[in-house]
């Protein structure tokens, strides 16, 4: 111990050297994850918008980002673990998952504004993923990730696992992306059980902020409802989740508003209380962003502009509920203002006493439509009876080009047609063929590009993409082809087969008709909306069409024990009675019985 | 003699004038008619295909050969000034017909002339039993004026063809042509694998030569007399027969291949073809019985009853050989018969063919069982079955099971007639040898 002593002052020395020393160089670790807990971003907005038919759209957007993770390693400050642990898994490059119920309509709600071109889904599940593993992989991954994401939403994504049930297009479903994996379930039921765990990702689930709107009652009882996942995931800006709701509303009449004559005409005033039974109160605090804005129309909004140029929100035809803190225009593609008004609304500065209600307040009835994608798309069936039909494909046109391409004649306008249909719709597509304006023509007259992946029997679905160039001046065109209906094994039909079969939506796009909406803003460097820069990514118009429901003929499922028992007799009786045949010797049975005879008298 | 080519000619005009409206009658879509492996709207698909540059085999289209596809595949390519596409293709099928046709009445003069040959050597006047009447004709206008070949020759599918190389396989055997008999077997079995059981039949018609009386009656007519009268085994035209099959087997695989260059390649056709006739993958209604059996069966006995069912073709291949040898042609009908009945996608063609076939032996099976029984049956089944499908398809008012029964039916019938023909050719043999027993 005495031998000890003297460096004893040493050691205490060494001992705060080393202390001092640590905590120099704890601070900057500290301060890069407060760095990095910056940087992990959360944004919530909502778009609020009264439609033509007298109904209204709500589109809830949220969006957390994560930046490349090696400065904070597999923890997340804001970001969903489930969601960046997916990423990782997976390697996803990109995904999108959608969860719809209902059709948009797109004659009355719009087919070309930036709103319903990434938002209009197909009915029931879609999902597309993009992955960063090599070619041999990927099938294996996409099967994994779909058991991954049934779990993670309670959903039957898993169905999307079989080969028949997914496809790989090259170029109909995104011109720029290979190796894409694509997958629809038209028959999923989408309910509440979906929208929990899709709130779950939501930093503030659905207690605080925006969210706190979605009311599942009015939610699930809306005329269309389809709830939206994003991921992107690259090394330079992490991973990117966006969230989105739309959901299409109809207001309730007030009963207490006096009927005036011209109720019927006059649009129903709504308020974000009566159309969720909720107001707002107070933002999520995580959120970095959040707002609610307003839109009017374009074709509304120059309405208002001619009655009332001076207030665009106050003035005798229409009143907001609430003061709008900013008003933005649209510029067009000249640069110069159009006239689609955006209101914005802080929602930071409401809270529990003085809550956020906004609503609009008709005064005088008002007449408007909504921009149109060039071709009305409708896709239906023909033929009857259960052995064979065809697909029909009709374009309509809007008249919408005429004033997008005002060029010569001899212009075309460019359609990029994708349809997956499932094996047991056998299609013959040397019967492909295409009417215009009522006129058959020869299919390779139109095509430009076309790619089939024939359908093999209960491995893979068939695929059909089409790059057609049709006439600037058409009014419609039909495309036809032939199917032959599958026969399936008593085990392959679900449980109603007599319900009949569905055929998912096909994607119809329109690649010269693209869409970027840009706004006048004062300070565009500062103001950060991670919405408004959605609506600044041009877009090309697409359209979904309709799901088809096929009708299968159905064997007997009653009875395979007879089935098998009888063709069994059949086979015995012809193998038995020939071997009687040929085995005979009549010349010996002959004797036999003689000698019998004999016997016997 | 005046007679045949009058009535001949008048098939051929039937068919000619019906040719315009097979369009119409929508044969091309008939389950009786048109089976995944013969259907011709299959082979326009696969020709489509292979023009746009994939396999013709991609996606499960097309069952049929390659080389089919060289041949009729540019006749179903729809023209720009709206002529129907069939037509081409159906007179062509009404040619293939009538080569048919009388290819079966020259094998019905060889058996004939076989026949009173040996008749005479067993100095036999005309058996007791025969109706005495010209087997070659009858069976030659059997097949012209059979309905079934007339809705399979306007139903634009590829079954004319397989039947004319199984006759032609025949008819070289019979005239003992090597090269002739090998093609036509190894084009049969190439298009619709089951004629490959033929080669038995085609063996023995080289080796022995047409049908004739069991050689033991020769031998107690004559003792001992050798030679002429007795039948040997004769190897060289067998041999000549196998290097040609050999030589054809190899040209038809080597064609193959160049035409389905650059695509999956010989295995790929395999798969498709024959695989398919073997799995019974395509469950889509037909005459037979194997659709529905394979419908409703338990997934994991389809396998052993898929070798149950292909088994029992060849289990029956060696008794009958031994016991009908020395009437080679009426065991390539006996086989052609079951074949037909257990092939997995059974269409009427085949029954055209073994129907006409069946003629051949009108003298011989003049005491046959069950003949009035049998004819009302097929009347009757070819009435019912199509209506059974229209209530069950097309009206929905029916069930499967309806339509089943009349497949069961069908089958039991031709069970009858392939059971009851044999038994009465061995019968027919036994009271040869009583005869010559009493002379």
């Amino acid at each position: 111990m005495a031998t000890n002593r003297p460096r004893c002052p040493t050691a205490a020395f060494l001992l705060l050297l080393l202390l001092l020393y640590s905590e120099n160089a704890l601070h900057p670790t500290l301060a890069s994850i407060e760095e990095g807990e910056r940087r992990e971003e959360f944004t919530e907005e909502l778009l609020l918008k009264p439609l033509p038919d007298r109904k209204v759209l709500a589109h809830f957007h949220f969006q957390s980002s994560a930046p490349p993770s090696a400065a904070n390693g597999r923890h997340h400050y804001i970001f969903p673990k489930a969601i960046a642990q997916l990423v990782r898994k997976f390697q996803i490059r990109e995904l999108e998952l959608s969860f719809t119920q209902g059709r948009w309509n797109y004659e009355r709600w719009g087919g070309f504004d930036p709103v319903s071109i990434p938002n209009a889904k197909p009915t029931g599940v879609e999902l597309w993923a993009t992955f960063d593993v090599p070619l041999n992989e990927i099938d294996y991954t996409w099967k994994n990730l779909t058991h991954a994401l049934s779990g993670l939403f309670c959903s039957s994504i898993n169905f999307l696992e079989s080969s028949a049930a997914y496809s790989t297009p090259s170029w109909g479903f995104h011109s720029n992306y290979s190796n894409l994996r694509y997958g629809a379930l038209p028959r999923e039921a989408v309910c509440t059980e979906n929208l929990t765990p899709w709130l779950k990702l939501l930093p503030c689930r659905d207690k605080a902020g925006i969210a706190s709107l979605l009311d599942r009652p009015s939610i699930y009882k809306s005329h269309y409802h389809s709830q939206r996942l994003k991921l992107i995931s690259s090394k330079l800006v992490g991973i990117i989740l966006e969230q989105t709701l739309s959901v299409v509303l109809q207001p309730s009449l007030r009963r207490n508003s006096p009927v005036s004559f011209n109720a019927g005409s006059l649009q129903p005033s709504w308020s974000v209380n009566s159309l969720f039974g909720k107001k707002v109160t107070g933002h999520c605090v995580l959120a970095k962003v959040s707002r609610i804005y307003f839109e009017l129309e374009k074709k509304l909004a120059s309405k208002v502009d001619e009655l009332n140029p001076l207030n665009s929100w106050n003035n005798s035809v229409l009143e907001l509920l609430e003061v709008p803190s900013r008003e933005f225009r649209e510029l067009d593609a000249s640069n110069n203002p159009g006239s689609s008004l955006l209101y914005e609304f802080e929602v930071s500065i409401s809270n529990e006493s003085a809550p956020l209600n906004i609503g609009i307040h008709w005064k005088l009835p008002l007449i408007w439509s909504c921009p149109h994608a060039p071709f009305r798309v409708s896709r239906y069936l023909m033929g009857s009876g259960n052995e064979r039909g065809s697909i029909a494909i009709s374009l309509q046109s809007t008249q919408l080009h005429e004033w997008f391409l005002t060029t010569s004649d001899g212009c075309a306008v460019h359609v990029v047609i994708f349809q997956v249909v499932p094996w047991y719709v056998k299609v013959y597509y040397h019967t492909m063929h295409i009417f215009i304006d009522g006129k058959a023509h020869i299919i390779s007259d139109v095509v430009r590009k076309i790619q089939i992946s024939p359908s093999e029997d209960k491995l893979s679905p068939g695929s059909m993409e089409l790059m057609l160039s049709l006439p600037c001046n058409i009014h419609s065109a039909t495309i036809i082809v032939d199917f032959d209906k599958g026969f399936l094994h008593i085990d392959e039909y679900p449980p109603d087969a007599n319900q009949g079969f569905d055929i998912p939506s096909a994607l119809v796009t329109f690649p010269d008709f693209y869409l970027s909406r840009k706004y006048q803003l004062d300070d565009s460097m500062q103001y950060k909306s991670t919405l408004l820069s959605k609506f600044q990514e041009s877009n090309s118009a697409k359209r979904y069409t309709e799901v088809l429901l096929v009708p299968l003929t159905t064997p007997d499922f009653s009875m395979p024990y007879n089935v098998i028992t009888f063709t069994c007799t059949v086979l015995a009786l012809y193998f038995g009675s020939m071997l009687n045949v040929l085995r005979r010797r009549v010349g010996q049975e002959e004797r036999l019985s003689k000698s019998k005879g004999t016997s016997i008298f | 003699m005046r007679w045949f080519w009058l009535l001949a000619s008048a098939a051929v005009a039937l068919r000619l004038l019906l040719v315009p409206f097979a369009g119409n009658l929508n044969l091309g879509s008939r389950p009786e008619v048109v089976t995944p492996v013969t259907s011709l709207r299959r082979l326009a698909e696969g020709y489509w295909l292979k023009q746009s540059s994939l396999s013709p085999y991609a996606g499960s289209m097309y069952h049929g050969s390659p080389l089919l596809l060289i041949m009729l595949g540019p006749l179903t390519v729809k023209r720009n000034d709206g002529e129907p596409t069939h037509i081409v293709c159906s007179l062509i099928f009404v040619l293939v017909d009538l080569c048919t046709a009388l290819l079966i009445r020259a094998i019905g003069q060889k058996l004939e002339l076989t026949n009173r040959k040996s008749l005479k050597l067993l100095k036999l006047s005309k058996p007791s039993d025969s109706f005495g009447v010209d087997a070659a004709d009858i069976s030659s206008l059997i097949y012209l004026w059979n309905p079934f070949s007339i809705m399979t020759c306007l139903g634009s599918c590829t079954s004319p063809i397989d039947n004319l190389m199984v006759v032609l396989a025949i008819y070289g055997a019979c005239s003992r042509i090597a090269p002739l008999a090998a093609f036509g077997w190894v084009m049969a079995t190439h298009f619709s694998l089951y004629p490959a059981i033929l080669i038995i039949p085609v063996l023995l018609l080289f080796g022995y030569g047409p049908d004739a009386p069991p050689s033991k009656l020769f031998k107690e007519k004559s003792p001992h007399t050798t030679g002429s009268s007795v039948r040997i085994l004769s190897w060289p035209p067998i041999l000549q027969f196998l290097v040609w099959a050999a030589i054809w087997f190899c040209y038809v695989l080597l064609l193959s291949i160049i035409s389905l260059k650059g695509f999956d390649g010989l295995y790929e056709m395999l798969k498709k073809t024959h695989g398919f006739i073997l799995a019974v993958e395509d469950l889509s209604p037909n005459i037979g019985v194997m659709w529905y059996f394979f419908a409703e069966v338990f997934e994991f006995f389809r396998v052993f009853f898929l070798i149950v069912f292909h088994v029992n073709i060849l289990y029956m291949i060696s008794p009958l050989a031994i016991r009908l040898m020395h009437r080679p042609c009426f065991l390539a009908f006996v086989y052609i018969a079951i074949s037909s009945m257990l092939k997995s996608y059974p269409s009427v063609g085949d029954a055209a063919l073994y129907l006409s076939l069946l003629g051949l032996f009108a003298n011989e099976l003049a005491e046959m069982k069950f003949s009035f029984f049998l004819f009302c049956g097929y009347i009757g089944v070819s009435l019912l079955s199509p209506v059974m499908h229209n209530l069950w398809i097309w009206r929905g008012t029916g069930n499967a099971n309806f339509y089943f029964a009349t497949g069961l039916a069908y089958t039991s019938l031709q069970t009858v007639l392939v059971v009851e023909s044999v038994s009465a050719m061995l019968n027919h043999d036994r009271m040869l040898r009583k005869e010559l027993k009493k002379a």
